[in-house]
């Protein structure tokens, strides 16, 4: 056993490889990217040519995934919270296949929204989709628990999610390394997953019969342990991380149960509810335990959490929260600081997204009544000052369907505006609706050849976009790429305006590289010459 | 013994450098540490913080509860005000006393320095000229990390260093030597 320093992704990421993994299928999203960044650059995840290409959306992933798990290998599936809602169709469903090699699928959920649209919790769609659900509580967890829920899968013959939360994945600690397994050989499935209803409806119940063996498994759970401690007025139920903050609170003082195997151990919560007086739920992201202890334990016991307000109903949790809930009296605090100001994030000194945003509030300022519809990535910074540019930003590739939408119903100038890797993600299939309807819709494809909000992967489209477009049915002359730099502006400004005033689908590809990326592989060209 | 700290400053300032060699400082004294990181959208030249744990105890929560930081290190005056109610009563602030000036709303200095100033206990220096003086414009970090060393108690000054040695070792010995230097001229500030 040797001890390693890693975040809590790079955790999960040696936990993986560790466990015999052959493939991770994954998009870039915070807090999950580091994952996958972790399993390309380590040097036996290469030697043993471990799959780890970015993939161009999380269902191309989660489908890659699954078909690796028929061949009969371990698979698993990287995303943030909101990737679940991108991969659902095939995540469910995988529900109903089954699985031959193990399949984990990792969402990384993001409570207090620090980098995303909402703070969905995936241990819904766990349930949703009648899979068990892994919470580590800590970095070591994260690490071991890969290995029991590949064998898990395997074992159930089931995808098996891992949850985490951003506080875990970029927390670093020390974790207990061990030796690699040996991945899997190819043993193709024998059995054929071809969901037509009437082999649907039998996977259906044979998934509903594996339920009860799924909470026995929570039952009997390592990781769903039982402290006693505290006084019988309150017993504790403490779900992944919380439990951190439970401990911080109250040390061995109290009545605990930790949960961080699901389906919820039934038992296991009558009993605590059994000895104690209330219950309080101390979970991070949604109520999702707290409402199905109220089911459980039924009107009249008293529980508190979330929904009762004894904790935050939104946002993640901190040690300040849980131990005021606990009763825990605050030690005295300085007062905030009078002399601050917000400092929130913006796009880089240098960015071409500036030019692209300074260019189009200059043309469509003489339109009365234009909107520009945005989508996911480092360029929604233009929503702020300076720029102000965006009317919207849903969820990726919106911003074409979006602008589709309101141009049918007589918006003009319709604008889009969607960077690369996006556009690959989920704009691609929104375009063909636009082209096909004649939509009169403008789309800027700000191509920084990169994923760059997460740090600068590789896009799927780069190179291809021109080509993707026409494919697509965009007519030639109406693909424009201009290159996003100050001098080049009278050019950007007259093509805008020339497609913009275009009553149809026109493209607009400003293409220049992250200046971020491009300072990185600067100084790997020169490391590369000193080193030569 | 534990301390907690809590780093600060803005995107792109390389407080996870600082994080880095603390936290491989901590490896080399054998003691438990727990680093939070901000990643992502709040990098690009926003504020960025990371909460610091060591002790020689077992650490359970990833974040430090407000009134229990030990110590704010900050790579910017401002921004060390920012968590200005996570330190103890008994904390102390270590900061760069040249503010970093990119909103349009940034408070008047005087003002700010002032009530830095009123504050019990605060090590300030301009770490940028002395990194300069040092010969190295990209080690104003590690002049702040040398400040702090005397105040971080659970970490000896030889930890540190060898630390920083074996973090920028990839780098080659002219940046290591480098570092070496603006960490040790950021230390005879402070003691002086």
């Amino acid at each position: 056993m040797k001890k390693q320093l890693l975040l809590g992704d790079e955790a999960i990421a040696l936990g993986a490889i560790n466990a015999g993994l052959s493939g991770v299928y994954a998009y870039p999203g915070t807090p999950s990217t580091e994952i996958t960044e972790f399993i390309q650059n380590n040097p036996e995840a290469k030697a043993r040519g471990i799959h780890s290409r970015w993939c161009t959306n999380e269902k191309t992933a989660m489908e890659a995934a699954l078909g690796m798990s028929y061949a009969g290998k371990r698979a698993l599936v990287c995303m943030k919270h909101v990737g679940m809602n991108v991969c659902a169709d095939a995540f469910v469903n995988s529900a109903i296949t089954g699985v031959n090699g193990g399949l984990v699928v990792l969402a990384a959920d993001d409570p207090s929204m620090h980098s995303s649209q909402n703070e969905q919790d995936s241990r819904f769609y766990a349930k949703f989709a009648m899979v068990p659900t892994f919470e580590p509580s800590n970095q070591q967890e994260a690490y071991d628990m890969m290995a029991t829920a590949f064998a898990y899968s395997e074992a159930i013959k089931e995808p098996v999610v891992m949850r985490v939360v951003t506080r875990l994945a970029h927390s670093r600690a020390a974790v207990e390394v061990n030796e690699a397994k040996a991945e899997n050989p190819l043993n193709v499935c024998t059995e054929r997953w071809v969901l037509l209803p009437g082999i649907a409806r039998k996977r259906y119940v044979d998934l509903l019969a594996k339920q009860p063996d799924m909470v026995q498994a929570a039952e009997t759970s390592v990781y769903n342990k039982t402290e006693k401690g505290g006084s019988k007025k309150l017993g504790i139920i403490a779900c992944g991380i919380a439990y951190n903050y439970v401990k911080e609170a109250v040390g061995d003082e109290a009545n605990i149960l930790k949960i961080s195997q699901y389906p919820l151990p039934v038992e296991k919560v009558k009993q605590l509810a059994a000895e104690n007086d209330a219950i309080m739920v101390v979970e991070d992201g949604q109520p999702v335990v707290e409402e199905q202890v109220a089911g459980i334990l039924g009107a009249g016991y008293p529980i508190k959490g979330r929904l009762t307000g004894d904790l935050p109903r939104t946002g993640e949790l901190n040690p300040d929260h849980v131990a005021k809930a606990l009763g825990k009296e605050a030690g005295p605090v300085f007062d905030d600081a009078k002399n601050l100001a917000g400092r929130p994030p913006q796009l880089c000194q240098g960015c071409g997204h500036r030019d692209v945003y300074t260019a189009l509030n200059q043309v469509l300022a003489e339109y009365p009544d234009y909107r520009v519809f945005g989508d996911i990535g480092c360029y929604t910074l233009g929503a702020l000052p300076p720029f102000k540019a965006l009317a919207s930003c849903v969820d990726m590739g919106a911003s074409i369907t979006m602008a589709k939408g309101a141009a049918d119903a007589g918006l003009f100038p319709a604008v889009a505006i969607i960077g690369d890797s996006t556009f690959t993600h989920s704009g691609m299939t929104g375009l063909l609706d636009a082209v096909n309807d004649k939509s009169n819709i403008t789309v800027v494809i700000s191509d920084n050849l990169t994923t760059g909000m997460t740090g600068g992967q590789d896009s799927a489209g780069t190179n291809k976009f021109e080509a993707i477009c026409k494919g697509l049915g965009v007519e030639p002359e109406h693909i424009r790429v201009v290159v996003p730099l100050p001098k080049n502006m009278p050019e950007i400004i007259q093509i805008l305006k020339e497609e913009i005033e275009y009553n149809g689908v026109s493209v607009i590809i400003p293409r220049r590289e992250c200046i971020q990326t491009a300072a990185r592989h600067a100084r790997e060209k020169k490391a590369k010459e000193a080193g030569k | 013994m534990k301390k907690d700290i809590i780093l600060c400053g803005v995107g792109g300032q390389g407080i996870l450098s600082i994080a880095t060699v603390i936290g491989e400082a901590a490896t080399i004294a054998g003691i438990n540490l727990k680093q939070a990181e901000v990643h992502g959208m709040s990098q690009r030249g926003g504020d960025v913080q990371s909460n610091l744990r060591l002790s020689t105890e077992q650490i359970y929560s990833d974040l430090i509860p407000q009134g229990g930081a030990d110590l704010i290190i900050s790579m910017e005056p401002m921004e060390s005000l920012r968590y200005l109610p996570y330190l103890a009563k008994s904390g102390t602030i270590v900061t760069s006393s040249k503010p970093f000036i990119n909103i349009p709303n940034y408070p008047d200095e005087d003002a700010l320095q002032a009530e830095l100033d009123s504050l019990p206990s605060v090590v300030k220096l301009d770490i940028e000229s002395v990194a300069k003086d040092a010969g190295n414009v990209r080690g104003a970090n590690m002049v702040l990390l040398g400040m702090a060393a005397p105040f971080l108690e659970i970490l000896t000054v030889d930890q540190l260093r060898q630390a920083i040695t074996n973090i920028f070792a990839r780098k080659g010995e002219a940046v290591v030597e480098a570092n070496l230097k603006a960490f040790d001229m950021g230390a005879v500030k402070v003691d002086s």
